[in-house]
């Protein structure tokens, strides 16, 4: 289909979308009027039924728990089928680095980036544990520190220390830590299970203070396995990515 | 501000077809998918939206505080982090391509057969 | 993160004002929104989405969502760039 053709047919089809859309809508409450009863109610019963004082993660990981278990195994699965799909080729073989570049040489980072880059990666993993440990106290939770404890990894890379961050994140670590997060999260659910409970049932003490760090029982523990988990799954990508790079073709 | 929000809503979802359907370049589509990805985030905390509401959070605003609704926060939140780990399956599905059709042109991509 | 003043709840803030800021943060995402789209250079459109996802997290922000806006900062600003900057690597060298 040539470039013309391909938008005359997205121009109808798109005005079309457009007009469903404007006509559903008219159904709609305006932006603010907030009709939904699910909002108030929760907001009214979870800080005294889950002594969490962050609604948003009680209701990740109580109140709608087995759909963070499906996200969590949707980032699992992310990451394993990269490492199928980015497999080495048959006629591809592994190049160190330096043997390709014979004539030109790489670049070296500049010493402020490193310093710099390597004077942030402790505060920043310490956040990142942080956050992942927090998430029933304030707005913090697995993923967000999951995320940023990878990114004090990458900060190592960053730096200009690529075989650091091969050495400090081997697969077979790597692999290990998501498997103990993914699994952790499924098998305290399946603990509940065991003690005639339903799936994903608060069975821990649930603590007096609300937002207090021991409070809302498997809240902040299913937050912790959720935060390793996301920072290996991440690691792990990169990782596949940076590998890409020192394959050649023979 | 009526329904201004969802407005935006329906042009950032246009821009990013558009992006799609004219693209040459499957790395550009990719970050065409991104953004339409992330006008479902902005529609998503439209819908929950209340006027007056304070963040849901009540460890130092008083338990019965105007609140907005956590539900679809909670669903963004997800969404946000799992889309990256999905757009790093797609890029190495893009890679893939490269290596063995030698191009990441999406024109000539679709003449390949088999 | 903690210990915020009370004071900072939108009771305190005029309506006006919110809606205000609120709407000249969705014209600029839908500005964002189109640049990152028409910017048909890879290299480029990815330090074009890095800004594109900082306006998002102030859009989630003013929202009233701060967990969101921490997930948009990390994936969108830092994370997805990066990705996308090793891929080209990848894929320029190939060119080469």
């Amino acid at each position: 289909m040539s470039p013309a053709a391909r938008r005359w047919a997205f121009l109808i089809a798109g005005s079309g979308l457009v007009a469903f859309y404007l006509w559903g809508l008219t159904g709609l409450p305006g932006f603010g009027d907030y009709p939904g009863p699910y909002g108030t109610i929760i907001n009214q019963v979870a800080v005294t039924q889950t002594k969490a004082t962050a609604v948003v993660s009680a209701i990740n990981f109580e109140y709608r728990g087995i759909d963070t278990v499906g996200e969590e195994f949707i980032l699992f699965a992310a990451a394993a089928g990269m490492s199928v799909v980015l497999r080495k080729l048959r006629e591809e073989r592994e190049t160190e680095p330096a043997d390709e570049a014979d004539s030109r040489t790489v670049p070296p980072s500049s010493s402020a980036v490193r310093v710099a880059a390597l004077l942030m990666v402790g505060p920043t993993a310490v956040l990142g544990w942080w956050l992942a440990s927090h998430a029933q106290a304030s707005p913090s939770g697995g993923f967000q520190g999951g995320v940023i404890l990878a990114s004090a990894l990458l900060l190592i890379y960053l730096a200009g220390e690529f075989l650091s961050f091969r050495r400090l994140s081997p697969d077979a670590l790597l692999d290990a830590v998501e498997a103990v997060g993914a699994g952790g999260f499924a098998a305290i659910g399946l603990a509940a299970i065991v003690m005639n409970l339903p799936y994903l049932y608060n069975y821990l003490p649930l603590g007096t203070i609300p937002g207090a760090v021991s409070s809302s029982g498997t809240i902040a523990l299913i937050s912790f396995f959720v935060g390793i988990e996301v920072a290996a799954a991440f690691t792990a990508i990169v990782g596949e990515l940076l590998d890409q790079t020192l394959l050649r073709s023979a | 501000m009526g329904i201004f929000p969802f407005l935006v809503v329906a042009w950032v979802v246009v821009a990013g077809l558009y992006g799609i359907v004219t693209s040459r370049d499957l790395i550009h589509q990719i970050v065409c998918l991104i953004v339409v990805q992330s006008s479902t985030y902005v529609l998503l905390l439209g819908v929950g939206y209340v006027t007056g509401g304070a963040a849901p959070y009540f460890f130092d605003i008083p338990l019965h505080t105007k609140a907005v609704d956590p539900v679809v926060q909670a669903l963004a939140l997800t969404d946000v982090v799992v889309e990256a780990a999905v757009t790093a399956l797609l890029l190495s599905f893009a890679i893939q391509a490269q290596k063995r059709f030698g191009t990441l042109d999406p024109t000539e991509l679709a003449e390949f057969k088999g | 993160m903690t210990g915020v003043l009370a004071a900072g709840t939108p009771a305190a803030v005029p309506p006006a004002l919110m809606d205000t800021v609120q709407v000249t943060v969705l014209i600029l995402v839908a500005a964002g929104a189109t640049a990152v789209v028409l910017t048909r250079q890879p290299v480029r459109q990815a330090i074009v989405l890095s800004a594109y996802g900082l306006l998002l997290a102030l859009l989630f922000m003013v929202f009233q969502a701060p967990d969101v806006t921490l997930s948009e900062l990390t994936v969108g600003a830092v994370a997805l760039p990066i990705l996308l900057l090793l891929v080209l690597a990848k894929v320029r060298k190939r060119e080469e």
